[in-house]
């Protein structure tokens, strides 16, 4: 039995759901859960449903946002008293930056972004894709302990019958140390909706968008079904969309439940970006685009014409 | 200034990627290698800097395999002004690659005031280097910066996080940044550029030379294998308009009843 830290991030009065999409593969180990700040009831009740055996408030002066090196000061002094074998965290903006800097001051490896893993008894075994997803691999760990490990959020899905765990809330003393890059103002994304690589739903636009005015078509289908907008490599060259939109090897790396791509031809480095989304719906004028040979539901026609109608069947669907 | 550009050689994104028959890579023979596109914006980003800063230099440094140095032969037809290769497999860990970025940049006999490069490289997409090097250097480091001022000494940065919200960070140099898209427009390589890069020094080192060994390995990869195909899916033709909304209607019953995503 593998002695597990999970560190997670709070969100609300909640923790993130890729925290506990780990704690439901990581039953019959000691698992507990760490956040930097006060975890709330309620975030802990959850934490219990799924298996935490000790929950971890970590608390101290120049913690109250985040900074690489304040956050990591304080996590691998909790660690170090901890004898942990591994530290999973999701692969959120926080959790790619932070992991890499504390496993380096173990001289510990860390896997980045696994889409999914197994205990082999006490020792990690995990897939992660690589080239954007163009392939996977096999990935194990080696050298000194803690083992370090980000989960990619919505790959692993939620454990259906978890084993619940005492979740024993406790306030730990930690200290940020020097910080020599501090965050001094936050200035909030015109999107209050979930981040592309932690949406359930995304519906993004292509090239033949041809306008970024245009995406209030897409906009308005996501709001009847609780999607986040995404865009294609071309679009947003094209001025349609900004960069944060965009889903590919040089954008974002996604795996929603349901994609519907429109008007996308979908190029290969695209393609990499969204093919392990669960279910695809393409719609595309042109029946031999590329997307097609990906989509679970083809739809040759006009996104002008579909997505009216399309976001009416779902308003007419989820009686709204 | 002293301004040091990590970069990486990567498979261009058009690249079809194969796994090798033993699945312990992908195949590398017929491969176009491109500078990793993120390492263009850190490189440009250095030009800009070492322009306002009167007397900067700007150093790339590379780990990997020695058959194309084309990344940094771009780099330096851009402008940099000299490189160091340390040759190695393309398929190192992160701790193994930093490690030997950290060796390089000692045995380039400066001190540096700021280290640039991706935000990450589109081969491993570990997102894992700027932050390891920055922490085996002991200084502070920002990733995915998408706007860069300051002076010499210090600089103010803005980090893309979820949703497009951006941090604005307060930075003392020496410091680590790593760059995304949008932070600046990297600029062409000139032919006069092109020829001189070719002039420019190259030192070229070993993974002994920089104190890096197999003892150093932290990551182990094995089973390269191609993504599972989807079976075909099921496409209709909605071109007639008499027939679009029947054809909506039962793809979005599909997604329920079928799917069950709705």
């Amino acid at each position: 039995m593998a002695k597990i830290l999970v560190f997670t991030e709070l969100h609300g009065s909640h923790v993130k759901g890729v925290t506990l999409e780990i704690l439901g593969r990581l039953a019959g180990h000691t698992v507990d859960v760490a956040a930097i700040g006060a975890i709330p009831s309620e975030a802990i009740a959850d934490l219990a449903k799924y298996g935490a055996a000790n929950v971890h408030s970590l608390k101290g002066s120049n913690l109250d946002k985040y900074s690489p090196e304040g956050y990591a000061n304080a996590l691998k002094g909790f660690i170090a008293g901890g004898s942990y074998d591994y530290v999973f965290a999701g692969a959120t903006s926080v959790g790619k930056d932070l992991l890499p800097r504390v496993a380096t001051m173990f001289d510990a490896g860390m896997a980045s972004e696994v889409t999914n893993f197994i205990m082999e008894g006490d020792k990690f075994a995990g897939t992660r894709p690589l080239f954007a997803g163009k392939c996977f691999a096999k990935v194990e760990l080696t050298g000194p302990k803690p083992h370090f490990v980000t989960v990619r959020p919505n790959a692993l899905g939620l454990n259906a019958s978890p084993t619940a765990g005492a979740a024993a809330a406790k306030d730990d003393a930690v200290d940020a140390g020097a910080i020599r890059a501090m965050i001094k103002d936050i200035v909030k994304g015109a999107s209050e909706k979930l981040d592309l690589t932690e949406a359930n739903i995304i519906i993004s636009g292509g090239r033949a968008m041809k306008d970024a005015a245009n995406f209030k078509v897409l906009e308005d289908m996501a709001n009847v079904i609780g999607a986040t907008v995404g865009a294609s490599r071309a679009a947003v060259d094209s001025g349609f969309a900004p960069h944060a939109m965009q889903v590919g090897q040089t954008g974002k790396t996604v795996a929603p439940s349901l994609y519907i791509a429109c008007g996308i031809s979908g190029a290969i480095q695209h393609l990499a970006g969204m093919r392990t989304s669960k279910v695809i719906v393409a719609i595309n004028t042109d029946p031999d685009a590329p997307i097609f040979t990906k989509a679970d539901y083809g739809i040759v026609g006009d996104l002008f014409t579909i997505v009216p109608i399309m976001t009416q069947e779902f308003k007419n669907l989820l009686g709204k | 200034m002293n301004i040091y550009v990590c970069v990486k050689q990567v498979p261009d994104t058009e690249t079809k990627i194969i796994p090798t028959a033993d699945g312990s890579f992908i195949e590398t023979s017929s491969i176009k290698w491109i500078m990793n596109p993120y390492d263009e914006f850190a490189v440009e980003q250095a030009l800009l800097v070492q322009a306002a800063n009167a007397g900067s230099t700007v150093t790339v440094v590379r780990v990997g395999s020695s058959k194309d140095t084309e990344a940094l032969r771009t780099a330096m037809a851009m402008g940099a002004d000299d490189a160091f290769l340390v040759e190695a497999p393309d398929n190192l860990d992160s701790y193994m690659i930093a490690k030997a970025l950290k060796g390089a940049i000692e045995k380039s006999g400066k001190t540096p005031d700021l280290l640039l490069t991706g935000k990450q490289a589109i081969d491993d997409d570990c997102l894992q280097v700027p932050q390891i090097l920055a922490t085996m250097m002991n200084i502070p480091s920002v990733s995915v910066v998408v706007g860069y001022e300051g002076s010499a000494t210090d600089i103010t940065v803005k980090r893309e996080v979820e949703g497009g919200t951006l941090e604005v960070y307060g930075v003392k140099l020496p410091a680590m940044i790593a760059c995304n898209k949008g932070i600046n427009t990297p600029r062409y390589a000139s032919l006069p550029g092109i020829m001189k890069a070719k002039k420019k020094p190259l030192t070229t080192l070993s993974l002994t030379d920089v104190g890096v060994s197999d003892d150093d390995k932290r990551v182990k990869y094995s089973n390269f294998q191609l993504p599972p195909e989807k079976p075909a899916g099921k496409k209709f033709d909605a071109t007639d308009a008499a027939k679009q909304a029947a054809v909506v209607k039962e793809v979005v019953g599909l997604l329920r009843t079928e799917a069950k995503v709705i």
